[in-house]
């Protein structure tokens, strides 16, 4: 592999384990704080992709279509977590997985009907739909680079919220002391449903940004879903730290894997995985 | 987070009686004559099988309370395992290659158990979960495992045993018939095993993991044993559905059917395999009854399942333990 080769895998890598954490930090979010495990996290990555679509053929916007799908998916998650999720905080693990499963069967089924079946390309904005040169036939694509970037602002953002902000503050005490932090007065619900709705859009933004790189398709959650939880368990649940590192990695581990191991490259992550627990059962950041 | 509670471990004697009165009814099924038995016939077959890879769960489940959300994957390596060592122009050989397909499974799954045991809780849920579609990809991508498309089993295992043919399984009455001899055998077993010493210290370390490790026991040990009894078991299950359906696909080892396996328990009612039986009975008749009823099944089935978790979150036996508690207070 030569250096312009190896340099667009690496781009690659690190444009699909930021993408990855996108999920993966609203996912450990949710659990870390409320305690839920969210099967359905992947589906709200499908629903972003077919909204980015959507809109984007309604506003004749890439732009404007993500903006206007954020509010939507912020709502969704909000009016999710206040009918749904928040009864769930203290039942078993497995009530609700079964509950966010039932969930995956209801949003493709919303989406059938909505969008149909079929399978849906998005344009790449103008302004951005051009190449970099690398050698005389290679080249690498910009919008790539602008997902990139987009995920690494909304990281450096999701890290000043959580660390910074008077609100963070209280997620933070929230996910510590549940008790301790209402008995301060803190609106706890309310904070929950800020995470909640939080983490819904960051899903949703991830679907909506790779909808032009990656066409919108049905089914396309439950794949991404799964690489979520394996990001999310090499990391260690809970940890929002721990979500970037790991996905970084399993971006590496895949991108590469399938460049230079092929035949194995679908077991690749999962071996990774089981290395990671071998010697850390409880993730690497564990919290 | 409290851990699963187990529905009646000890069966009331109505339960009982209702389940004696099912299993005669299954066996006098194939009696009544009718120009669609063929149909129900399979169909019955396949709640059966369904019925059998629940139960195997339900030991994970109800019993030791791990819940697994890659159970599927021990039922597909065993169908699997039928497809590859049924040759091309003669049948395979039952009696060897049952057990060959359900160990195999069951060493699987204590390969993979070694690593995801250990973990605890949500971690378990979500390894064991990205196992499975470890394995999943493994046949997926590889067109000399099947591929996406699968592979087919030309013929249903032999059964003949030093040139007695008695048991003929390409014979849909007789395959009905073998499928209702192991999921008695193997439900029987089950109960036997709940009451054994190494059920209890099962269920010990549902209620309480920490305890039973202070008393002395080894819970990794325990743990893992389970895993691989349950895969052992769950490939039992997937042997007889590659030879009743006769080809396999990846997707027997996908998320939705481990998922699927999980709903039959609880919606039964976890914890004593009778509800899992029930459970898989009741899950696919509903399946049927919203697939044929509109193409928007999906709608009906997801809300269906929100519906039980919501309110019937200790299945239909459950439901029937808080009816007659009620009737013992009055």
């Amino acid at each position: 592999m030569d250096f312009a080769n190896f340099l667009i895998q690496l781009l690659n890598s690190l444009q699909y384990g930021l993408l990855l954490f996108m999920l993966a930090a609203g996912l450990t979010l949710i659990f870390g704080i409320m305690g839920v495990v969210n099967l359905a996290h992947g589906s709200f990555y499908m629903l972003g992709a077919y909204l980015a679509w959507f809109l984007a053929s309604q506003f004749d916007s890439l732009v404007l279509a993500i903006v206007v799908g954020t509010l939507i998916a912020v709502a969704l998650g909000w009016a999710l977590e206040w009918l749904l999720f928040r009864h769930f905080y203290h039942r078993d693990h497995l009530d609700q997985v079964l509950l966010t499963f039932g969930l995956i069967y209801i949003f493709e089924e919303v989406r059938s009907i909505l969008w149909g079946d079929d399978v849906h390309s998005v344009a790449v904005p103008e302004l951005v739909n051009w190449s970099i040169p690398l050698t005389e036939n290679l080249s690498y694509p910009v919008y790539r680079l602008v997902i990139s970037a987009v995920c690494v602002a909304l990281a450096l953002g999701l890290y000043f919220l959580i660390s910074k902000t008077r609100l963070g503050m209280k997620i933070r005490a929230g996910a510590f002391n549940r008790e301790m932090t209402e008995a301060l007065g803190i609106n706890i619900r309310l904070i929950h449903g800020v995470v909640f709705a939080l983490g819904v859009a960051l899903a949703a933004i991830a679907g909506m940004i790779a909808s032009p790189i990656s066409s919108v398709y049905p089914g396309m959650g439950s794949s991404v879903l799964i690489m979520c939880f394996v990001v999310v368990v090499i990391g260690g649940i809970g940890s929002v730290r721990g979500a970037l590192v790991s996905a970084l990695l399993v971006g590496l581990v895949d991108t590469f894997g399938k460049v230079l191991v092929p035949q194995i490259a679908g077991m690749a992550v999962y071996m990774l995985m089981a290395g990671v627990l071998l010697y850390k059962p409880e993730g690497l950041f564990k919290q | 987070m409290s851990s699963p509670k187990a529905t009646l471990e000890m069966l009331p004697k109505g339960v009982q009686a209702l389940l004696a009165l099912g299993a005669v009814a299954l066996a006098a099924f194939p009696l009544i004559p009718s120009d669609s038995s063929d149909f129900y016939l399979q169909m019955l077959s396949q709640m059966m099988i369904l019925a059998i890879f629940a139960m195997s769960l339900d030991l994970l489940q109800g019993v030791t309370g791990l819940v697994s959300l890659g159970h599927a994957a021990y039922f597909g390596l065993a169908g699997y395992a039928l497809a590859f060592l049924t040759p091309a122009d003669v049948p395979v050989s039952l009696w060897w290659s049952l057990p060959v397909a359900a160990l195999g499974a069951g060493l699987a799954a204590l390969v993979i158990g070694f690593f995801v045991v250990r973990t605890h809780g949500i971690y378990f849920i979500m390894v064991t979960m990205a196992f499975a579609q470890m394995v999943f990809f493994l046949f997926f991508d590889n067109k000399e495992l099947g591929g996406s498309d699968g592979l087919y089993v030309n013929f249903r295992p032999d059964a003949s045993l030093f040139g007695w043919t008695g048991i003929d399984l390409e014979n849909k009455t007789t395959f009905f018939y073998f499928t209702l001899a192991m999921l008695v055998s193997i439900y029987a077993f089950l109960r036997r095993l709940l009451f054994s010493p190494f059920g209890r210290v099962l269920a010990g370390i549902r209620v309480n993991e920490h305890r039973m490790r202070a008393v002395g026991y080894g819970t990794f040990g325990y743990k893992l044993a389970a895993f691989g009894l349950a895969g052992t078991l769950a490939g039992v299950a997937g042997y007889l559905w590659a030879a009743q359906t006769g080809f396999v696909n990846p997707e027997l080892m996908g998320f939705h059917m481990s998922a699927h396996a999980i709903m039959m328990v609880i919606l039964g009612g976890m914890g004593n395999f009778a509800g899992a039986i029930v459970g898989a009975f009741a899950f696919e008749y509903v399946m049927h009854f919203f697939k044929d009823l509109t193409k928007h099944w999906q709608l009906l089935m997801g809300s269906f399942i929100v519906l039980v978790v919501v309110f019937a979150p200790r299945g239909l036996l459950g439901l029937g333990e808080r009816f007659m508690k009620k009737k013992d207070v009055a």
